[in-house]
């Protein structure tokens, strides 16, 4: 346990001081803190940039910073003397998971904290975006894994991000789209925090991001199978 | 263990590519053990080998009395490597790279700023890695392979194009850990480096060891390079064989009146690497 603690705490002080992976966990939430401020059209749904924000960062912040990081540490063989050190793969990967998906909901919570929402909605949707961010934390280790350097990470992770960070905002105006991206766990995020003060959450919500999660652990457990962390 | 690392008819190759060929030497415990040879003679491969990092494609290896493709946690904690940079985080300040280290070692955090001020980085370490020069980045990559107190080093090139004065703090540090019985297994393509430092040297040229033996014992072997070197009174410096064959050209010389100097020239690793590999190191 005190391996994973020792990576956890230094994973935690190299985001601060990683520009690039630091920008995507306070770009959200300043957006959202100022559109939120600034922008009032009549018509417009409650906390409508909260969840459009806030489904946006779920499809991109965990996802890149998660898989930059361990192909950085690939590329620059940080990893390979950590496994020399007698770091197992599992201490590893949960002491780099647990501190991004910590700083990821420190982000949540400033989004949230942007809404107008009670205490009990709050709950809901820091839960909500606690299953979101996992979700997203583990297609970006797959795909960390699967590369061997931070160029091939992005060249995957870009055209990914896209699909999951702007399908819920596309899927806003285009009812085919909407259709098909449905079947995303951003999709169905979005869909949730938007009913969020109903508290009624369809079982096809949480069964598809449940399908989503199983499908990103069988691809992370492909990538893991084929490339260790070598 | 008499022996911390035996290699016999070790052989790599990259994709067909032969890079290692036949490399059969044995290291003694408490030695400082020299590889010499010029850029990508195989060094680094032999060392990645060595520590495991990769799986020969022939032969075998030993480390601490365990073939280097089955090395495992016990062995691992029993070494320390030192390759470019490796293993440092650059964002991060070098107190806290050794403070992370330390824990991933087991070692007491206390021990950082003692180490921090034994490698007399103590001034700098709120700095950055990313800001530090590039003999500083050598001493932290020194201090992080030191960190789990290691019976066997392995330093690829731990002074290649650092300053004279780096050097010899480097050395110093070498030398301390040769005391303390630690086994060096380091790489240079520095010859005074290998002559000051080594208790044994092989040199690797394309892939092959083409000499082995200790430093002294090497330039005493190649004595028949001992030359004459004569410097003329109008500048001119010429290198005569030391035997008699050299006779009548400095008899020539001395009616002529023209020498202003005469000195013989001992061999040095250098000079026996030139005459082993026809190149030389650099
Ligand atoms: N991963 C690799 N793939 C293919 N060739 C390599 C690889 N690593 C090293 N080589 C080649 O092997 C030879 C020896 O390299 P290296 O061991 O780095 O030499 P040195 O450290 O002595 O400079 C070089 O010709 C180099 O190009
Ligand atoms: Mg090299």
């Amino acid at each position: 346990m005190d391996m994973v603690a020792a990576i956890f705490k230094r994973q935690i002080k190299d985001t601060c001081k990683n520009k690039t992976i630091f920008i995507q966990f306070v770009m959200f939430p300043v957006l959202t803190l100022i559109m939120n401020k600034a922008v009032k059209i009549d018509g417009m749904p409650d906390n409508f940039f909260v969840n459009l924000f806030a489904t946006m960062y779920v499809g991109m912040a965990p996802l890149t910073s998660m898989a930059a990081v361990i192909a950085e540490e690939k590329e620059k063989n940080t990893l390979r003397v950590l496994r020399m050190s007698n770091v197992k793969p599992q201490e590893y990967l949960l002491g780099i998971g647990s501190s991004i998906w910590l700083v990821c909901m420190l982000g949540a919570a400033v989004i949230c904290a942007a809404g107008s929402y009670g205490l009990r909605e709050e709950l809901a949707f820091m839960a909500i975006m606690a299953v979101g961010n996992f979700a997203s934390l583990l297609l970006g280790a797959a795909i960390g894994i699967w590369s061997k350097t931070q160029m091939m990470a992005t060249s995957i992770t870009v055209p990914v991000m896209m699909v999951f960070a702007f399908l819920p905002m596309l899927s806003m105006f285009n009812a085919t789209i909407a259709k098909m991206g449905k079947i995303t766990y951003s999709v169905q995020i979005g869909s949730m925090l938007e009913r969020i003060d109903t508290l009624h959450l369809g079982p096809d919500n949480m069964g598809i991001v449940a399908a989503n999660v199983v499908v990103f652990t069988a691809l992370f457990l492909i990538a893991y199978r084929k490339c260790g962390l070598e | 263990m008499s022996h911390a690392i035996i290699t016999r008819k070790l052989s790599h190759s990259f994709a067909g590519k032969q890079v290692l060929n036949n490399i059969s030497f044995e290291v003694q415990t408490g030695e400082i053990f020299g590889l010499l040879g010029p850029s990508g003679a195989g060094k680094t491969t032999l060392i990645k080998l060595l520590t495991g990092q990769l799986r020969q494609t022939d032969g075998d290896a030993e480390l601490l009395g365990t073939d280097t493709r089955k090395l495992g946690a016990p062995e691992h904690r029993q070494i320390g490597t030192m390759m470019d940079n490796f293993g440092l985080y650059e964002r991060l300040s070098v107190y806290d790279n050794l403070l992370f280290y330390a824990d991933i070692c087991h070692v007491p955090r206390g021990r950082v700023t003692e180490i921090l001020k034994g490698i007399r980085l103590y001034e700098s370490r709120k700095t950055a890695v990313s800001k530090l020069s590039k003999g500083m980045k050598n001493r932290l990559s020194l201090a992080r392979a030191l960190m789990n107190d290691a019976k066997v080093l392995f330093l690829d090139e731990p002074t290649s194009g650092l300053d004279p004065a780096t050097t010899r703090e480097i050395h110093a540090i070498l030398a301390e850990q040769r005391q303390k019985g630690t086994t060096i297994f380091l790489t240079t393509h520095n010859m005074f480096e290998a002559e000051s430092l080594c208790d044994h040297v092989a040199l690797l040229n394309g892939g092959s060891i083409v000499e082995y033996g200790e430093p002294a014992a090497l330039c005493r072997k190649y004595n028949y390079l001992n030359k004459l070197r004569v410097t003329l009174k109008d500048g001119e410096v010429v290198l005569l064989e030391n035997g008699s064959d050299s006779a009548p050209q400095i008899k020539e010389y001395l009616e002529q009146e023209r020498i202003a100097a005469i000195h013989s020239t001992e061999p040095t690793l250098e000079t026996v690497f030139v005459e082993l590999t026809g190149r030389g190191l650099d």
